[in-house]
């Protein structure tokens, strides 16, 4: 009965007490940046604030959401979210039913498909690419390039595997072709495997910030995360060659604060969702037949 | 992430009966008319794969070229290994590569020995509400994209940031440039690193402890092992399939110290220890021109990764079974 021990007791309360210190310095960065964004710049510049805010306002935001730079490149991020996140589901639920089953040169194609997670062509020849078929500065360089995902591939087919067989036999006895059984059995019967990936999909579209920076030559075409990173980023490695003390003149905090905490407030609201799938999710794919 | 894919406990080792199970080969015509819908569904994931991943790879043919964009890859002149034997000649790009072994090695060791740390000392908590908080708040960083993290960073250890501020009132101790000291470059990736991390690699081993068959404590317990002999006797060598499966596939890795990472936190000052072999390409090529030299640093990178992932693919499967899918 270790649980009883005087030498066990110890080490609980101090576990108990340093795993939620260890939680706490995963949560606290985000709220000092909330606090941050709510008070007033004199406060923020002064190192006045911690985790509350100091001269309550909201100017922040109210800047932040009447910049039309900051708005636009929010409505692009939504934009190759949703349809990045459509195509990709399309591409890859087709793809992931048709490998759950057997037939000749499966095995090639699952090869073909599986390589990409172990080599790829690289930066350089991708932007060649992107630049030669001429999406440069569209937003289909956002979307296309990366809708198709080996690693979802294969999470996908894994949960169809997990369909029973006898399901697909009778449906077949009854008359209804590999597509009806897609449709009206597939389909349905792994919807909470299907929103899991679709969430990684969409989280995974709302943070990419590099291609937006490689593919877009003007500004005003960025999505949401390239936009943060030359405003939070970019400007800090600029202000790097200042003093201090003119860094901090300069640099306005809470607006970047409140820039950042608006950026990443979409993927605090779904984490519970995604949270409730993820670990389920990821241990149910890896089951096999 | 991809280190969670198939099954790496798989107990039973197979002999092999795929190769009894399958069916009998259909001609190619008959397997056409049968399965045409199955093809069909495959051709949009292939068109997408054909053009988007293996297009760039054949732009790989740059990396033999002093490629001009104005040429093209058909007119630029053939040069053939100078590009690769130029890697070694740089003192920025030999740099570049001892960075990124330094910094990902580092990484990946850190980033296996903590969780499982972390993981032993989380299943001591039995009290249920805590336990599940604790686990919703250490994973809620890995979701966060590193321009997010990086802001924050550059916030919190900047010279007159949060934590400056902290030790200078505790401690008395001067401002610490945490990322523009060539010094503490390094420290700060890894560590910032394994706290946007270390939540999400732990998932796999808490699953592995929680599938420990509770009868082999009770045996130990009534054999008067006490929990610190109980861990190191029964839990440890049960996670050590899954120790193993992780710690070979993390081999693929060994030239990966984090693009995304690296690009948002470093500066001029800290190339010297800081700049990797990714951030080298990117401002070699893109902001320089060097195309042809940028695609050779690229393929020297992903062709050694390709190889130690092929590698450690088998190891894995050796050793624990495990396969891809």
């Amino acid at each position: 009965m270790y649980h009883k021990t005087g030498g066990y007791k110890v080490f609980a309360v101090f576990n108990y007490i340093f795993l939620i210190l260890v939680a706490l310095s995963c949560f606290l960065p985000l709220l000092h940046l909330l606090a941050q964004s709510f008070s007033s710049k004199s406060a923020v510049n002064g190192n006045l604030v911690t985790f509350w805010p100091v001269e309550f306002n909201t100017d922040s935001y109210r800047k932040t959401f009447s910049n039309s730079n900051f708005t636009g490149s929010m409505l692009i991020s939504v934009t190759r979210t949703v349809l990045g996140t459509a195509i990709s589901m399309f591409v890859i639920t087709t793809a992931g039913y048709a490998l759950s089953k057997e037939f000749r040169g499966r095995n090639a194609l699952m090869w073909i498909f599986v390589f990409t997670m172990l080599f790829s062509g690289g930066l350089i020849p991708s932007y060649i690419l992107i630049t030669t078929l001429g999406l440069k500065d569209t937003l289909w360089s956002l979307v296309l390039p990366g809708a198709f995902g080996a690693y979802n591939l294969i999470l996908i087919m894994n949960f169809f595997k997990t369909i029973p067989k006898a399901l697909e036999e009778a449906a077949f006895i009854d008359g209804a072709s590999f597509f009806g059984i897609f449709r009206k059995i597939y389909l349905p019967l792994s919807l909470p495997g299907l929103a899991t990936v679709g969430l990684f999909i969409m989280v995974g579209h709302w943070n990419s910030w590099f291609d937006g920076i490689l593919y877009m030559s003007d500004t005003n075409k960025y999505p949401l995360a390239s936009f943060l990173q030359t405003v939070v980023v970019q400007s800090n490695a600029q202000s790097m060659a200042l003093s201090a003390s003119e860094a901090a003149a300069l640099s306005e905090k809470s607006l970047k604060a409140a820039q950042i905490f608006i950026s990443t407030l979409p993927i605090i609201l779904v984490y519970p969702f995604l949270q409730r799938y993820f670990v389920k999710g990821i241990v149910l794919g890896a089951v096999k037949e | 992430m991809a280190q969670l894919l198939g099954n790496p406990i798989a107990r039973e080792k197979p002999e092999r009966p795929e190769k009894l199970e399958q069916p009998l080969r259909n001609p190619w015509g008959k397997e056409i008319r049968k399965s045409w819908p199955l093809y069909l569904m495959c051709l949009p994931a292939l068109v997408f794969v054909l053009i988007f991943a293996y297009g760039p790879m054949a732009g790989l043919v740059m990396a033999f070229q002093d490629y001009k964009p104005w040429l093209g890859m058909t007119g630029s002149a053939w040069i053939g290994m100078d590009n690769f034997a130029r890697i070694f000649q740089y003192e920025e790009s030999t740099q570049a590569i001892i960075n990124t072994l330094i910094i990902a090695d580092c990484k990946i060791v850190i980033g296996i020995i903590v969780p499982i740390f972390m993981a032993i000392l989380l299943s001591e908590i039995r009290n249920v509400g805590v336990k599940k908080s604790i686990q919703t708040l250490v994973y809620l960083p890995h979701f966060l994209s590193w321009v997010t993290v990086a802001g924050m960073m550059i916030d919190i250890l900047g010279l007159d940031g949060g934590i400056n501020h902290f030790l200078a009132s505790v401690f008395g101790t001067k401002p610490i440039f945490f990322l523009g000291d060539p010094e503490l470059f390094r420290p700060t990736v890894i560590i910032s690193d394994l706290w946007k991390n270390f939540g999400f690699s732990m998932i796999v081993y808490l699953a592995t402890i929680t599938g420990i068959d509770p009868s082999y404590y009770e045996a130990a317990e009534i054999d008067g092992a006490t929990r610190r002999q109980q861990i190191r006797h029964v839990t440890l060598p049960s996670m050590l399939p899954m120790i193993i499966v992780i710690a070979t596939l993390s081999l693929g890795s060994i030239l990966d110290a984090g693009f995304d990472q690296i690009f948002n936190l470093y500066n001029p000052l800290v190339y010297s220890t800081g700049d990797i072999i990714d951030t080298y390409v990117y401002r070699s090529s893109l902001l320089n021109g060097q195309y042809g030299f940028g695609t050779a640093v690229g393929l020297f990178k992903s062709g050694i990764s390709l190889v130690l992932i092929v590698i450690s693919y088998r190891i894995a499967y050796k050793l624990a079974n495990y396969k891809i899918f």
